[in-house]
C-alpha cells in the first residue's frame, strides 16, 4: 500500500478509535442546523437558496477546524513519535500530505453530512443546485485551508492548546482582512491599493463567489496556495525541528 | 553495513558530536557507552537520518543517509530513546501500522507481526491498547516496532533502561541471538550489558571517540588489569610490602588493607612482564617467607574503571 494512504488510515484510526470523531459531528452538525435557521433565519427569509447556510462556514470552521488539527504534529512531538515517524523509511512530504487527507476527509464527511440541508431547500423550492454544489466546493476548500493552516502551528509546537489559539488568529486574520467591517475603515485612512491588496488575502470574497457559482480560476488558486503553502510550511518547520 | 566518516554535529555554539568516525560489520555487536550528555543519541540519530549532521557522511549499506535516505532507512530499524509509542493503538495495530508503512502487507505483514509478537514476548497483550501497557511491555512493543521488517542493521538507544531485570536479561540475550546475523548499535550506560552483549565497544565522551575495541581490549587498558590480589594471614604489613618489593617482575605495591591478622596487597607488573610470570614470583616469595597465603588472585581489569579515567580525566570531576 502506497505509505500515504498508510499514514491516512492511522490517522482516521486514531480519529474514530476515540470520541473525538463523534463529538465533532454532532456539535458540527448541531451548530450549522442552528445558524442557518435560527440565526441565518432560513424560512423566514423564504428563498430557495443555501446563502444562510454557508454565511456562517468561515465563522464555524474558525473553531472547528483548528479543533481538528491542533494534534497533527503537536501529539507526534508530545510523544516522541514524531522521531519514529521520520526514521521510516518515507519522506516527511509523504507523512504530511498523509495526515492532511485524514483530517481533511474527515471534515468533509462532516459536511456532507449536512445534506438534509438540500433535500430541505429543494423540497420547498426549486433552488440552483449548481450554486449550491460550488458553495459546498467552497466550504470544502475553505476547510482545507484551515486545516493546512493549523497543521502549520501544530508543527510549532508540542502543545495543543497553543496550536489551537495560533491557528484561531490566522485564520481570524484571513477572514476579517476581507470584512466590509474591518475593510471600510481602513479605506479611510490608506490607499485604495493597500486595502485591496489586504483583502485579497481574505476568504470571504472568494468563498462568496463560489457561493454564487462562479468558478473562477483565480478563486481556486487562491485556495490551493492557502493549502499548498501551509503545507510547505509546515515540512520547512519539521525540517528545521531536526537539526 | 554501517561507515561512519568525520561526523560532527553542532548546536548553536554547543559541539554535540565532534569528528567521530567508526565502521561496523554484519554479526559484530557495537556497544556504545558514554555518559549522559555524550553525544551517544546524537550520533544515533544522525545514523538512523532523524537529525541531519553538520559535517561527515553516514553510509549505510553503501546509501548515503543524506542523498538517498529512503533506501538507507529501509535497512534499518531503530528504537529511539524511551520507545515512543501511538497510545491510541492497539500492539498489534501499531505492529501492523509499522510494517505497512515499511511496505510490508496481506500475509507477510500478520507472518512480521507474528514473528516480532513471538521474539518480543508480547503474545499477552497483543490486543491490548498501547497506553493502557506497563512500561516493559511498551519497551518490547518499541523493540519489536524495530524488528518488525527483519532489518539487516539494528539501532537502539538504551534498548534496557527502565526494565527489571529479568526484562534485561531477556533483551540482552534477544540482542545477541540477533547479533549473529545482523549489525548493532546500542547505547547505554551499563557496563556489565556491554561486557555481556557486545563484540566491540565505543566509549564516546564531550561528543569524542575515546576508545574503540573489544570489551576485553579496554579492560586492559584499566590500571588494575593482570595486577594481582594477595591476602596474606599472620604477616606484617612492612614485611609483606619489602618482599613482594624486590620481586623483578612487579612495578609496584600497595596495601589495600591492613586488618590483623590479614593484610591484603595489591601487586602491578612492570609492562614488559609476560603473562603469568608476576604469578609465579609472588608464590615463590611467599613460599620462601613462609606465608599462610588465604587467596591469591589475577585482576582482569575493570570496565568501569576504564570508563572513569577516560571521561573523567578531560573534566577534572571527581
Amino acid at each position: 500500500m502506497n505509505p500515504i494512504l498508510t499514514i491516512t488510515k492511522r490517522e482516521l484510526g486514531g480519529f474514530f478509535n476515540s470520541p473525538v470523531a463523534y463529538v465533532f459531528l454532532v456539535i458540527f452538525l448541531l451548530m450549522t442546523g442552528a445558524f442557518t435557521f435560527f440565526i441565518g433565519q432560513f424560512f423566514d427569509r423564504a428563498q430557495a437558496n443555501l446563502q444562510p447556510f454557508f454565511m456562517w462556514h468561515p465563522w464555524l470552521y474558525l473553531f472547528l477546524v483548528p479543533a481538528v488539527g491542533m494534534r497533527l504534529w503537536s501529539e507526534e512531538r508530545r510523544l516522541g513519535t514524531l522521531e519514529l515517524l521520520l526514521t521510516m523509511p518515507i519522506s516527511p512530504w509523504q507523512s504530511i500530505t498523509g495526515k492532511f487527507i485524514a483530517s481533511w476527509g474527515f471534515l468533509i464527511l462532516a459536511l456532507s453530512l449536512t445534506f438534509p440541508i438540500w433535500w430541505t431547500v429543494n423540497d420547498l423550492g426549486s433552488p440552483d443546485n449548481g450554486a449550491i454544489f460550488t458553495g459546498y466546493i467552497g466550504s470544502a476548500l475553505m476547510a482545507g485551508g484551515y486545516l493546512a493552516i493549523t497543521s502549520m502551528t501544530s508543527a510549532l509546537t508540542r502543545n495543543q492548546v497553543i496550536s489551537f489559539i495560533l491557528s484561531v488568529v490566522i485564520c481570524l486574520s484571513l477572514v476579517l482582512c476581507g470584512w466590509p467591517p474591518v475593510t471600510d475603515p481602513l479605506a479611510a485612512y490608506f490607499p485604495n491599493w493597500i486595502v485591496e491588496g489586504v483583502a485579497a488575502f481574505s476568504v470571504m470574497p472568494h468563498f462568496d463567489r463560489l457561493q454564487q457559482g462562479v468558478i473562477d480560476s483565480r478563486d481556486l488558486i487562491y485556495f490551493i496556495s492557502l493549502i499548498g503553502f501551509p503545507l510547505f510550511a509546515t515540512s520547512v518547520i519539521i525540517r528545521s525541528l531536526r537539526s | 553495513m554501517i561507515k561512519v566518516e568525520n561526523l560532527s554535529k553542532t548546536f548553536g555554539p554547543k559541539v554535540a558530536v565532534n569528528d567521530v568516525s567508526f565502521t561496523l560489520e554484519r554479526g559484530e555487536i557495537l556497544g556504545f557507552l558514554g555518559p549522559n550528555g555524550a553525544g551517544k543519541s546524537t550520533t544515533m540519530r544522525m545514523i538512523t537520518g532523524y537529525i541531519p549532521p553538520t559535517a561527515g557522511v553516514v553510509k549505510v549499506g553503501g546509501n548515503d543517509v543524506t542523498e538517498k535516505p529512503i533506501e538507507a532507512k529501509r535497512l534499518m530499524g531503530y528504537l529511539p530513546e524511551s520507545a515512543p509509542l501511538y497510545t491510541d493503538m492497539t500492539v498489534e495495530g501499531f505492529l501492523g501500522f509499522c510494517a505497512e508503512v515499511r511496505g510490508i502487507k496481506g500475509a507477510d505483514k500478520d507472518k512480521a507481526i507474528d514473528r516480532a509478537i513471538d521474539m518480543c514476548f508480547l503474545k499477552s497483550v497483543r490486543h491490548q491498547s498501547v497506553d493502557t501497557l506497563s512500561k516493559g511491555f511498551r519497551h518490547r512493543t518499541g523493540f519489536a516496532q524495530a524488528i518488525i521488517h527483519d532489518p539487516d542493521i539494528l539501532i537502539m538507544d538504551e534498548p534496557t533502561d527502565g526494565l527489571d531485570p529479568n526484562q534485561k536479561h531477556e533483551v540482552r540475550s534477544l540482542i545477541r541471538r540477533m547479533g549473529q546475523s545482523k549489525a548493532i548499535i546500542f547505547s547505554t550506560h551499563i557496563l556489565e550489558e556491554v561486557e555481556a552483549s557486545c563484540t566491540r565497544a565505543i566509549i564516546i565522551d564531550q561528543g569524542k571517540i575515546v576508545a574503540n575495541g573489544t570489551p576485553e581490549e579496554l579492560k586492559a587498558k584499566s590500571e588494575l588489569a593482570n595486577s594481582y590480589v594477595v591476602s596474606i594471614n599472620g604477616t606484617e604489613a612492612s614485611a609483606v610490602r619489602e618482599s613482594l618489593g624486590s620481586v623483578i617482575q612487579s612495578a609496584k605495591v600497595t596495601i589495600v588493607t591492613d586488618k590483623a591478622p590479614i593484610v591484603v596487597a595489591r601487586v602491578f607488573p612492570k609492562k614488559a612482564g609476560a603473562d603469568g610470570e608476576l604469578g609465579q614470583a609472588i608464590f615463590d616469595v611467599a613460599a620462601q617467607n613462609n606465608w599462610k597465603v588465604n587467596e591469591i588472585k589475577k585482576e582482569e581489569g575493570r570496565l568501569d574503571d576504564v570508563f572513569r579515567n577516560i571521561t573523567l580525566s578531560d573534566n577534572q570531576v571527581q
